[in-house]
């Protein structure tokens, strides 16, 4: 790179940190907004709808085109994808189709997108920041040597038609907005729930651009020996689950998530917990909410024994209604929960269990109106 | 076996504070400790050379007390520390900082030995973006294996390794040829806890401190701010809720009336929500 | 097992063990510093004032790098009832000098520090490392000791125990007994953040002057008990401690105490809008002179909270500490020197020498003191306070009573509170207990 000619010493560079230099002219064709759609074994993880409907706005603010991308196996699966892409928003999509991909790897992911890049050069590019899509982006924009922005929680285009990248730093107590102003394109990773989903609108099979992959399987090094797919039994899908209880160091012991186990099977909700019960060993990893767990957006959200660290809070702050239980009436919890109980969780979890338990009983559809 | 670990010192930030007044971190006595992500990876590294022989090098970019980072991963069991540290790492973006590590890490590998592994953390829990890892094995060219579970093989001498790795919605068993970059998932292993020769070992051991022209680094602008395309417009505080909870009930309520008075105002504000439960509910 | 053997091992990294470690090794010795905690000061209780002259002893130049918060120029003490406190209230400037004499400081920041020397002095400092034993010879003399660690046995000519109130391995060791619960005091304490302006403004002060307040009264529920307020350059520690018999008897929370403290009406305006942010709960020797154990042995020599070597009545506790790690180190630099060995009998210099300085003699100096405050708390924390405010107001108070009338009303409350004679006795005895 020799965009500084003159080598000058890293305090005077930082000088340059608020400034928008004209564009280089290779990166000004860089046009519209691409949103990698997340195909595993034939599912499309909910995140790529979640950036479809984000892309969209961002697009449209810049008179530009959204363009879902779709990495997969041909077949009737990545059909369904490039379809749910068009209903999610999409203007077009871009497509490379190949049987090696049909499970992910790091090398020919890479390879299909970085080559649809340069080949047809998006402004900006959105992936969900899962396993897969962060494995993927930080290869991507190694390769390309461009600015990635992991983990945003706001995504907007600012005057000059920036993409302003907002997420949280320090573990939550602050946030930043980044920006990747001399390079294309501009690169952001997203968790899963963070953006809210966009309502399905079926609509037919538009522009679909095809790619190909141009790699031979005996040029991939890595090989797929098996994939075990989540038992159904254990499967935890809290990050998208529409009524979520948890419970916290307050409950006091692992006997008393039973409590909180019976309370979701009542409400036919599922459970998580906070970070040190998963520490203690009472929850297994994939149940722990928060900034290191899972995020969440539920309704319905109900914290029993939950302080509300920063950790905690920014997990579940998308939740529609937040109800916290807990003895502290200081606890930070309530300083963004909805609805607060000073009481003792343990004691107050069987009653309303038992509260809601009634209202939903079929005899009792008079209280159920009322 | 060689096996390069990156580990960053990070402060705690369950312990940071944010000035009220000036929005900016208040450092002061916040506590550092390693990158907790980096543990299970340096933890996989040990394990792996006591299996199969060899030396563990661990590496961080960082200010000069990051030395105690690495003496702390010496105690651990580790045989050598590498700091780079130079004011023109400062401002270091993930792609500048990929940059430099993965220079080092070449130095690092002509002056004791190729790598068979390199292994860096999930992520940061203050960059926290997950691609630092990436980033260095694209640079290296080294084949990637992130959010692995298990490590269930390595052949060392057939240059072969067998992970479980994470996949959104189930378990990949992959093979791949070393040598390759792995990242390894929180709660795989645990940190052991170093012998007294190792931490007095650890309290003596001569760390290696490099610039960035020691690491043989020539293209500065490749590092620190200048070197990353990512540019950190403002940073401000959460706006906090104004409105607190609405809290519910009274002191002597029993828990009976005091579930009911819940209900009542959950139910009210939100009634799609018993519609909601009374689809999923077991009732 | 390390076959490598140290002259000197010292137990903890708190004042008194980095005193110690810091003399050894700057005299020489080759020393091995133990600490449990992650790092140096990561176990001590943080916000405290310092002595700088006992440090100078230590090191000279410590003003130079030493994290320092603020030089006190300003001292108050409070006697309150719920409502008011009566004060005295000093402040000099004269105090502006070049090598302040007492400053703030957080003692994370400031252990580390003094770490760092420690470690410069050429002493092997091993923290996140718990002694568990001590290791004897056959003659009971101590050889070493055994840590949390595999392969942690670990030999010396002498260990210097400076590991703080709890004292585990003297107790466990049998060279001393548990402190007990009328000699040590449980003090909580948090941490509250404020911007440096806002400080400087609210106590008046400017650039790095500071200020402290103690204050006894009807917080402490008739406990013995103190309060503090100390101010560091960006944040106030603020705390209160009782003894830890009081609390058994009276089954008060030192929390709740705390809350009354800080929501008493003078005390809340000096808080107002801060951020707490660290509590933490510890405990203080306060036996005094009479609760000083046995100062050393075969091997071993016992420094600062270890040894009960607190001066409760004046809030000394750090300066002590120091003072007897460096002169225990320089005991055993004289015996090394001689080439002796580490016995009894030659480690009976370090307390000849602790005889001789300010530390036994303060001690010894207020000897009684802490057993009078103990059996009258009543009196000294409740009812004196209330009286005092009372007797105050109502010599303020402008409403048109006649003086001589006012005059006798306070008489008469004092005298109903507390019979003339029993307020003559405490006045007695606390000006012996001072003596
Ligand atoms: C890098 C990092 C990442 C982290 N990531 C996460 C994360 O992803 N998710 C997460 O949750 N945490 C995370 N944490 C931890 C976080 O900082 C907090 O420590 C944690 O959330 C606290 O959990 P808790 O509320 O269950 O426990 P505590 O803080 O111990 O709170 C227990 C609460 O229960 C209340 N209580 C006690 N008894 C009862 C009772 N009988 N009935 C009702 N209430 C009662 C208490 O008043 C208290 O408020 C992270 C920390 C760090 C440093
Ligand atoms: C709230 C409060 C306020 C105070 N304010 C002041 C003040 O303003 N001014 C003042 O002069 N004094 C003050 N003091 C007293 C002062 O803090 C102590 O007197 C002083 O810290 C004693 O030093 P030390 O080295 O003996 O013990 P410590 O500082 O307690 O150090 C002991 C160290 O040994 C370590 N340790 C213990 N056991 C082991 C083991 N088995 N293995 C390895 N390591 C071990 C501990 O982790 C610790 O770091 C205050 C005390 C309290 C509690
Ligand atoms: N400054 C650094 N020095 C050494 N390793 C680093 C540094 N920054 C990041 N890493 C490594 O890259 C991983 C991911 O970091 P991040 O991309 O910041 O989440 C970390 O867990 C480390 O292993």
């Amino acid at each position: 790179m020799s965009d500084a000619p003159t080598p000058k010493p890293a305090a005077q560079a930082a000088g340059r940190a608020g400034m928008k230099k004209e564009l280089p002219e290779h990166f000004k064709a860089y046009r519209h907004v691409w949103v990698a759609v997340e195909l595993e074994r034939g599912q499309v993880h909910p995140v790529s709808f979640e950036l479809l409907g984000e892309g969209r706005k961002l697009a449209d603010k810049l008179g530009v085109d959204l363009a879902g991308v779709v990495m997969g196996p041909p077949g009737e699966e990545t059909n369904q994808a490039i379809r749910e892409a068009f209903a999610h928003g999409a203007d077009l999509a871009y497509l490379v189709e190949d049987p090696i991909l049909r499970d992910y790897r790091n090398e020919p992911y890479t390879k299909a997108l970085t080559d649809l890049v340069n080949a047809y050069k998006p402004e900006i590019l959105l992936l969900g920041a899962t396993t897969l899509g962060r494995d993927l982006a930080g290869s991507v924009a190694t390769t390309l040597k461009t600015g990635l922005t992991a983990d945003c929680t706001e995504l907007a285009v600012d005057a000059d038609k920036s993409l302003a990248a907002t997420r949280p730093t320090f573990g939550g107590s602050l946030l930043c907005t980044i920006y990747t102003l001399n390079y294309r394109p501009q690169m952001a990773t997203v968790r899963p729930r963070v953006m809210a989903m966009p309502e399905r609108v079926e609509r037919p099979i538009g522009r679909v651009i095809a790619h190909p992959l141009d790699m031979r399987e005996e040029d991939i090094v890595t090989k797929v020996l098996n994939f075990i797919p989540d038992g159904q039994s254990n499967k935890v899908n809290l990050a998208y689950a529409d009524i979520v209880v948890a419970g916290g160091m307050g409950l006091g012991s692992a006997e008393n998530f039973q409590l909180i186990r019976n309370l979701a099977a009542t409400i036919g909700a599922d459970f998580g917990c906070s970070r040190p019960v998963v520490q203690k060993g009472w929850m297994p990893a994939e149940r722990q909410i928060g900034q290191t767990g899972k995020t969440i957006r539920p309704k319905l959200y109900i914290a029993a024994g939950i302080s509300g660290a920063i950790q905690h809070r920014v997990g579940v702050e998308g939740a529609d209604l937040i109800v916290a239980i807990n003895t502290d009436a200081n606890a930070p919890i309530f300083d963004f929960a909805h609805v607060g109980i000073v009481t003792d969780a343990v004691r107050f979890l069987p009653a309303l269990t038992d509260a809601f338990a009634r209202r939903l009983s079929p005899h009792n559809h008079d209280k159920l109106a009322g | 076996m060689h096996i390069i670990v990156c580990i960053k010192q990070v402060p705690d930030s369950a312990q940071i504070r944010v000035h009220p007044v000036t929005n900016t971190i208040m450092r002061q006595g916040v506590p550092t400790i390693i990158n907790p992500y980096d543990l299970f990876s340096l933890e996989e590294a040990l394990r792996l050379r006591d299996q199969h022989g060899g030396e563990v090098t661990v590496i961080t970019m960082g200010p000069p007390m990051a030395e105690d980072a690495l003496r702390k991963a010496l105690t651990f069991g580790a045989d050598r520390g590498v700091l780079l540290t130079d004011r023109y790492f400062a401002g270091s973006d993930t792609l500048a900082t990929s940059f430099a590590l993965a220079s080092a890490i070449e130095k690092i590998g002509q002056l004791y030995g190729r790598p068979d592994i390199v292994f860096a953390g999930k992520q940061t829990i203050d960059g926290d973006t997950a691609q630092v890892g990436p980033g260095i094995a694209k640079r290296l060219d080294l084949l990637q294996l992130t959010y692995v579970a298990k490590v269930s093989a390595a052949d060392p001498g057939k240059s072969e390794i067998t992970v479980e790795r994470r996949a959104e919605g189930g378990t990949q068993i992959l093979k791949t040829r070393l040598p390759c970059l792995i990242t390894m998932l929180e709660g795989s292993n645990e940190m052991r806890r170093g012998t007294m020769p190792d931490a007095l070992r650890a309290a003596r051991a001569e760390i290696v401190t490099w610039s960035a022209a020691d690491a043989g680094i020539e293209d500065l602008t490749k590092c620190g701010l200048r070197g990353s395309p990512t540019v950190v417009k403002h940073v401000f505080a959460p706006s906090a809720r104004q409105d607190k909870a609405t809290m519910v009930g009274e002191a002597g309520d029993l828990p009976r009336d005091l579930a009911d008075k819940l209900l009542d105002d959950v139910f009210t504000r939100q009634p799609a929500i018993l519609i909601a439960m009374s689809a999923l509910s077991s009732l | 097992m390390i076959e490598e053997k140290f002259d000197a091992i010292v137990v903890g990294a708190g004042m008194s063990g980095n005193a110690a470690a810091y003399t050894l090794a700057s005299r020489g010795l080759k020393v091995l510093q133990l600490e449990r905690g992650e790092y140096a000061g990561s176990k001590n209780v943080q916000g405290a004032i310092m002595y700088a002259s006992m440090l100078e002893k230590i090191i000279p130049d410590f003003r130079e790098d030493a994290p320092l918060e603020r030089h006190l120029v300003e001292q108050r003490f409070w006697m309150m009832d719920d409502t008011s406190h009566t004060g005295m209230h000093y402040r000099s400037d004269d105090f502006n000098e070049e090598r302040p004499n007492r400053y703030t400081i957080i003692r994370a920041q400031f252990d580390k520090w003094f770490s760092r020397k420690v470690k410069q002095a050429g002493a092997t400092v091993l923290c996140e490392t718990t002694v568990t034993e001590l290791i004897r010879n056959t003659e009971g003399r101590v050889i070493g000791v055994k840590v949390d660690r595999a392969g942690g046995a670990i030999f010396a000519d002498v260990v210097v125990l400076a590991e703080g109130v709890n004292g585990l391995l003297g107790t466990r060791a049998g060279f001393r007994e548990t402190p007990k619960a009328e000699s040590v005091a449980l003090a909580v304490k948090e941490m509250h953040f404020l911007p440096e302006e806002v400080i400087a403004q609210r106590f008046g002060l400017s650039g790095n002057e500071g200020c402290v307040i103690e204050a006894a009264g009807t917080f402490s529920q008739g406990m013995t008990g103190l309060a503090f307020l100390y101010t560091n350059r960006e944040s106030i520690s603020i705390g209160v401690g009782c003894l830890v018999s009081d609390y058994a008897r009276t089954m008060e929370s030192p929390y709740a105490l705390l809350e009354q403290f800080k929501n008493h009406p003078s005390v809340r305006p000096l808080l107002k809008d801060t951020e707490v942010k660290e509590y933490a709960a510890h405990l203080i020797p306060e036996g005094g002179y009479k609760a000083i154990p046995q100062l050393y042995g075969d091997g071993w020599v016992v420094v600062g909270d270890a040894a009960q070597l607190n001066n409760a009545v004046h809030r000394e506790g750090s300066n002590l500490a120091m003072t007897s790690g460096r002169i225990a180190a320089e005991a055993i630099f004289q015996v090394k020197s001689r080439r002796d060995p580490m016995t009894a009998e030659n480690l009976r210099l370090y307390k000849t020498m602790l005889d001789e300085s300010f530390v036994i003699k303060d001690l010894k100096k207020h000897k009684d003191m802490p057993a009078l405050l103990h059996t009258n708390s009543q009196n000294f924390f409740m009812t004196y306070p209330q009286l005092m405010s009372a007797a105050a107001q109502n010599f303020v108070r402008v409403d048109g009573t006649p003086k001589i009338e006012k005059e006798k009303a306070t008489l008469s409350s004092i005298v109903k509170a507390r019979s003339r004679f029993g307020m003559v006795s405490d006045a007695v005895r606390l000006a012996f207990a001072w003596r």
